[in-house]
């Protein structure tokens, strides 16, 4: 059946490629240095392969969701966390796309107040103007040599 | 379906188009100019991005500020667009907002370096006459009364400031408004009562009326579920629309104290209820609204790169009215929209500006049999 094939081989496709937009996307992550811990994400566990979600909004314009899991309750951390995965996807993702980021549930006790700030792009475009805050964000998400 | 004419000599937009609304009867036209602004060079890592479009009372002049703490002007010449100044000198951070004067010699520009500037026009020079202080914070947006004699500002530090400004040019902070339990985003005020009414990343939307000689919160508007970021009044200023993170519209109206509906008041202040809310249209946050005060028309500005308009249904209850969409443009910029506005002068000229870094004018036409 012809046709049968032909649109499963489109559904393939497709498949493949949001995982690799996935792929790619954890490649990003994974390396950002914790602000605290001389050890990046993935060593921590605060991201992993499967916190990564690729959604098609359109052809060629993805939404982008990273769950990621904080190693410890302190809000602040979380929220430089979540500031670091939001910059470095921005700057490097190469493809047009949506992003949304947040607390893994149930791991944090204000776990709203953390996804709404970091969320919130004139929060963060207001953070990022901030020197001290700039600077250790730029620490954690330069890229390894 | 064709190609406007071409453009006047000495000056190229990036591209003129002509559209069709798929789906529509008569189908809404519009036209987009995509007006490219000169690149200065930016401070590292910082890209200009630009975050407001304000029109004048007279139509002729637009204000555009970029995120790297540079404001530009420009002027309309016939249908062509032109930089005709930048003000670069009075802001340490990002501009966030700006606002043209009614009377349209003075633009107030509200910044994160807490700091308002109020700049005098001169021909096509603009001077910082006066830079207004006390944010804690980032201030998010600047409102000026159509009186002309009040100024608003509000701020992440949770506040709403009123101030007075005399015939010598002379700004005096009357009153410090802490309502709010969270970043104020935006400042408007009421078209022709002395009302103003501010956003919030409370959820909330709070309406302040001066009570003797102070400032007071005469009412709080609920429902949102997640920050409000912009507001508009209808052309009466019977209605205000409010947008949010949510992915919502709401239109909320006033009911004075003794209404004919039977809407109860406490005292003397109207009460304020939400009569329609627009949800299921807009796909991403919604950044601004912007009410027509010439048509009616509703524009709103999303994160989905999408522009749409609203009209009321003309045989609808107008204690519960209902909006139709008659203008969808996906794709109306390749980043988030930020802001609209639509021209005071002009009908259906519409202006928006985006985070891919260009303001776009737009031409919207009602569709036919509305």
């Amino acid at each position: 059946d012809e046709e049968f094939v032909g649109s499963r081989h489109i559904e393939t496709r497709g498949h493949t490629k949001q995982r690799k937009l996935q792929q790619k996307c954890g490649d990003l992550i994974r390396t950002i240095r914790d602000p605290e811990k001389p050890n990046t994400l993935e060593e921590l566990e605060v991201v992993t392969e499967s916190c990564v979600e690729v959604q098609e909004i359109n052809e060629d314009d993805y939404l982008v969701i990273i769950r990621f899991t904080p190693t410890v309750p302190h809000c602040s951390l979380a929220t430089l966390i979540g500031l670091c995965l939001r910059v470095k996807l921005q700057r490097c993702l190469p493809f047009k796309h949506k992003l949304e980021i947040y607390i893994s549930e149930g791991t944090h006790s204000t776990e709203e107040d953390i996804n709404k700030q970091i969320n919130d792009k004139e929060r963060v475009a207001a953070a990022m103007e901030n020197p001290n805050l700039r600077e250790i964000v730029e620490q954690c998400v330069l890229e390894p040599d | 379906t064709g190609r406007l004419a071409a453009p006047r000599p000495g000056y190229a937009p990036a591209a003129w188009a002509e559209r069709c609304l798929p789906g529509s009867s008569a189908g809404a036209r519009r036209a987009a100019l995509r007006l490219r602004g000169r690149t200065y060079p930016a401070p590292p890592a910082v890209a200009p991005r630009s975050l407001l479009v304000a029109a004048d009372l007279r139509g002729a002049h637009r204000a555009c500020l970029s995120r790297g703490g540079e404001q530009r002007a420009g002027f309309a010449a016939g249908d062509s667009w032109i930089c005709k100044s930048v003000l670069s000198e009075g802001h340490q951070r990002t501009v966030r907002k700006v606002a043209w004067s009614p009377c349209g010699n003075y633009l107030a520009s509200a910044s994160f370096d807490a700091t308002t500037c109020i700049w005098k026009k001169n021909q096509d020079d603009f001077e910082c006459v006066t830079t207004l202080e006390g944010h804690e914070n980032e201030v998010k947006s600047v409102a000026w009364a159509p009186s002309g004699n009040l100024l608003a500002t509000c701020s992440r530090d949770k506040s709403v400031w009123v101030w007075e400004v005399d015939e010598e040019d002379e700004y005096e902070c009357v009153s410090v408004l802490n309502s709010h339990t969270q970043d104020v985003k935006h400042v408007v005020w009421h078209p022709n009562q002395e009302l103003l009414a501010s956003a919030s990343y409370d959820d909330t939307v709070k309406l302040y009326r001066e009570e003797e000689d102070d400032w007071v919160c005469c009412a709080t508007l609920e429902g949102h579920e997640s920050t409000v970021w912009s507001l508009a009044f209808d052309p009466s200023g019977q209605r205000l629309a409010s947008c949010s993170d949510d992915r919502t519209v709401r239109i909320w109206r006033q009911y004075p104290p003794g209404n004919e509906q039977g809407v109860a008041c406490s005292g003397s202040d109207p009460s304020w209820k939400c009569i329609c809310t627009l949800s299921g249209f807009h796909s991403r946050t919604i950044y601004d609204v912007a009410w027509c005060q010439l048509t009616g028309a509703l524009a709103t500005a999303c994160g989905d790169d999408a522009i749409r308009v609203f009209e009321e249904d003309p045989s609808s209850d107008p204690q519960q009215p209902t909006f139709s969409l008659t203008a969808h443009l996906p794709q109306a910029h390749s980043q988030d929209v930020n802001c609209v506005a639509w021209n005071p002068k002009e009908r259906g000229l519409l202006a928006s500006c985006s985070d891919d870094g260009e303001v776009a004018f737009w031409k919207y036409q009602r569709p036919e049999g509305l």
